[in-house]
């Protein structure tokens, strides 16, 4: 009986206990919202979360995440209103769909709030909710890109694993790669789920009816982790062209072992930390730099690694 | 249940109970109670955060809204014995048809908001009618709905388009009639004279400046009043309302005394599906375009709501106010706690110890008044 009492206050006070600390934390400095439209169970975005932490923390201001739980672009629109509605300096965030999202951004635009669009959408977007600029890596671009490298590496067909099918942006990657390459996507692109025993049995099911299959395009540490594993199990690893984008912990290890060729670097950490110095340095003394903020792509290979390796998932 | 009649008080079958009584065993209680707690709550933590601006409230009224035009839907249909997990995969497919037929195949959008309605309120039948048949649980029939309305929700944009982001329908919709009592707004100069007055806060710059940040009440929240009035009218002041008790308490006693319990349960089932479509609708119409993955988690979000609002899962037991006033607990706590600077991955820990106190004092509430064990 006591010790159920126990785990109840000490429930009752792990709950109870953010509420006090942000309420005190709330009294003073700018404060700036970032939104994602990532799902809960998206690991890569843990580097976000960093990010803004180190950001709020060097330039002393206020600094919150938010995101929709499923992935729903519908409620992530919400969650901007609802960012505005609270009246903050600035909002950064997300722009993956830009028919549901553009609404609210611009909505809080015009309510005073200073808004940075980071990671999805393109600069020409950005300019037209009116946002002060856009930081990020187009990705259809860096699809484009890492296309044509593999090209010129000797790739002629490819398997590209979705794990975000829903975000349009993800799509645009596999297009790019395969405009890139100058092969049509046609069936080549899965729709892998995010759960990683579906991913690799889906990837080994892929990789057993298409044995001509070149290379592999993953999406990032979600679809790449459990793509190692799964040619580890079929004995292609080393052996087929493995590209991703992204960085994280098994990834690097790829790159390193020899398995994954290059990972695609949009540095994530950028995303998150220059909007908030940016803003803050806008909102202080009025400098703002003249131009959107291209934080990737930048391909990782094998040569100079040891950095990457450090920081993977935390700060790279 | 609740329309017990007390003019006929000298019939000796009607056990005769004060008013106050009567007051306290309605269903909705806790949902009322509830609701002032979470309100109460929210002025001393987040009073000053921006929540109870004019955009604030938009912002938690819109997701209450939402919340109870499945509600609705969900709680007849569990007061009449029966569960539908298939609403969130509804919602997503229903807004997927209308986004396909309106954009994809060119199709006046009146037209393709009647015939997504048409095919969803069928899918709703068919549920309903393999449940009477089969005597499955419907817990399994509609799961397996969830997952065959979710996949082709998304291999149809997958196929025909090759996206899962259909966009387009909001210039597809405009100028249409039918589109306008879904997606648009309602008492917009009535709000531009709130602004006037700065009543409401207006935009300070921008093509709108001037305008206020509320433009108007929008046709969600209006739908969302519109079905808790015919759903609780339907419950509690027809022939067809004691059906529906009658149905999900006792189907059998219900059978042989008249109730079509079958044709109740399977009406049910349509009606949810109807108010999932609603929902999705209203959701393309503001949005201006579809996603595969609209509406995932929302069939739980909706029994939530139910359940708060004091309904039983075994049926037989529950209200539509209560329902509402569970979608206006479970949408002002989910944004609220956003207001109260509360960590953002915390938030469902504090809904989970909500729904569970919730739960528990409607239990504690009806056995203490009602004396039942």
């Amino acid at each position: 009986m006591t010790s159920i009492f126990k785990t109840f206050m000490l429930a009752t006070t792990v709950a109870a206990a953010p509420m006090m600390l942000a309420t005190a934390a709330s009294a003073e400095g700018e404060k700036y919202i970032l939104v994602s439209h990532a799902p809960d169970s998206d690991s890569w975005w843990n580097t976000i979360k960093n990010g803004i932490a180190l950001a709020g923390e060097q330039m002393n201001v206020e600094v919150e995440y938010r995101n929709p739980p499923t992935g729903d672009l519908a409620d992530m629109a919400r969650i901007i209103e609802q960012a505005a509605a609270s009246g903050p300096n600035g909002i950064i965030t997300t722009l993956s769909d830009y028919d549901v999202l553009s609404g609210p951004i611009k909505a809080a635009v015009d309510s005073g709030v200073d808004v940075i669009i980071m990671n999805s959408g393109t600069p020409d977007q950005a300019r037209e909710v009116g946002a002060l600029m856009y930081v990020g890596q187009p990705e259809y671009d860096a699809g484009h890109a890492a296309g044509m490298r593999a090209k010129a590496d000797g790739v002629g067909s490819f398997l590209c694993v979705n794990h975000y099918i829903s975000s349009p942006s993800s799509t645009e990657r596999c297009q790019g790669f395969a405009d890139g390459l100058g092969v049509d996507l046609g069936d080549q692109m899965i729709d892998s789920g995010q759960d990683p025993a579906e991913i690799k049995n889906r990837v080994l099911a892929y990789l057993n009816t298409n044995p001509e299959t070149d290379a592999i395009l993953t999406l990032g540490p979600t679809s790449a982790d459990p793509t190692l594993l799964a040619l580890e199990e079929n004995g292609m690893a080393g052996d087929i062209y493995f590209g991703t984008f992204d960085l994280g912990e098994e990834i690097v290890k790829g790159l390193k072992a020899g398995v994954i060729n290059w990972g695609i670097d949009q540095q994530p950490f950028l995303q998150a930390y220059l909007p908030v110095v940016v803003l803050t340095n806008y909102h202080r003394y009025g400098v703002l730099p003249g131009n959107n903020i291209n934080s990737g792509p930048g391909f990782v290979t094998k040569d100079g690694l040891e950095k990457v390796e450090e920081f993977a998932g935390e700060y790279r | 249940m609740s329309d017990a009649p007390t003019q006929f008080a000298e019939d000796e079958r009607i056990k005769t109970r004060s008013k106050f009584r009567e007051a306290m065993i309605r269903p909705e209680l806790g949902g009322i109670i509830g609701t002032i707690t979470v309100f109460a709550m929210f002025l001393i933590f987040a009073g000053d955060s921006g929540m109870f601006n004019s955009q604030g409230v938009m912002n938690w009224s819109q997701i209450s809204a939402q919340f109870m035009i499945i509600a609705v839907g969900a709680c007849l249909l569990m007061i009449a014995g029966e569960f539908d997990l298939s609403v969130g995969s509804m919602i997503g497919f229903a807004g997927m048809l209308i986004a396909i037929f309106s954009v994809t195949l060119g199709w006046p959008v009146w037209l393709a908001i009647l015939v997504t309605f048409a095919i969803a309120t069928a899918i709703g039948a068919l549920n309903g009618f393999i449940v009477v048949r089969t005597g499955l649980p419907s817990f399994i029939v509609t799961l397996a709905f969830l997952f065959i309305l979710r996949g082709f929700a998304i291999y149809l944009p997958q196929t025909i388009e090759r996206k899962t982001i259909i966009g387009g329908v909001a210039d597809a919709a405009e100028g249409d009639w039918l589109a306008a009592l879904f997606g648009g707004k309602i008492l917009t100069g009535l709000f531009q004279w709130f602004g006037d007055n700065g009543w409401i806060a207006v935009f300070e710059r921008g093509t709108r400046k001037g305008q206020p940040v509320v433009e108007g009440l929008p046709m969600l929240i209006v739908w969302a009043i519109l079905l808790v009035i015919i759903g609780h009218v339907i419950l509690t002041k027809t022939r067809f309302g004691n059906w529906i008790f009658a149905a999900g308490g006792d189907a059998e006693a219900a059978r042989n005394s008249g109730v079509p319990v079958n044709r109740v349960k399977i009406l049910m089932f349509m009606f949810t599906a109807f108010c999932a479509t609603v929902f999705a609708t209203c959701q393309v119409m503001e949005f201006g375009g579809a996603g595969s993955d609209r509406g995932l988690l929302k069939e739980f979000e909706a029994i939530i709501a139910v359940v708060i609002g004091g309904a039983l899962l075994t049926g037989g037991y529950g209200s539509v106010l209560g329902a509402a006033l569970g979608a206006l607990i479970f949408g002002v706590v989910q944004q609220g706690l956003f207001f109260a600077g509360v960590e953002s991955s915390l938030f469902r820990v504090f809904l989970g110890l909500i729904l569970l106190f919730a739960v528990i004092l409607n239990t504690y509430i009806r056995r203490v008044i009602t004396g039942e064990r």
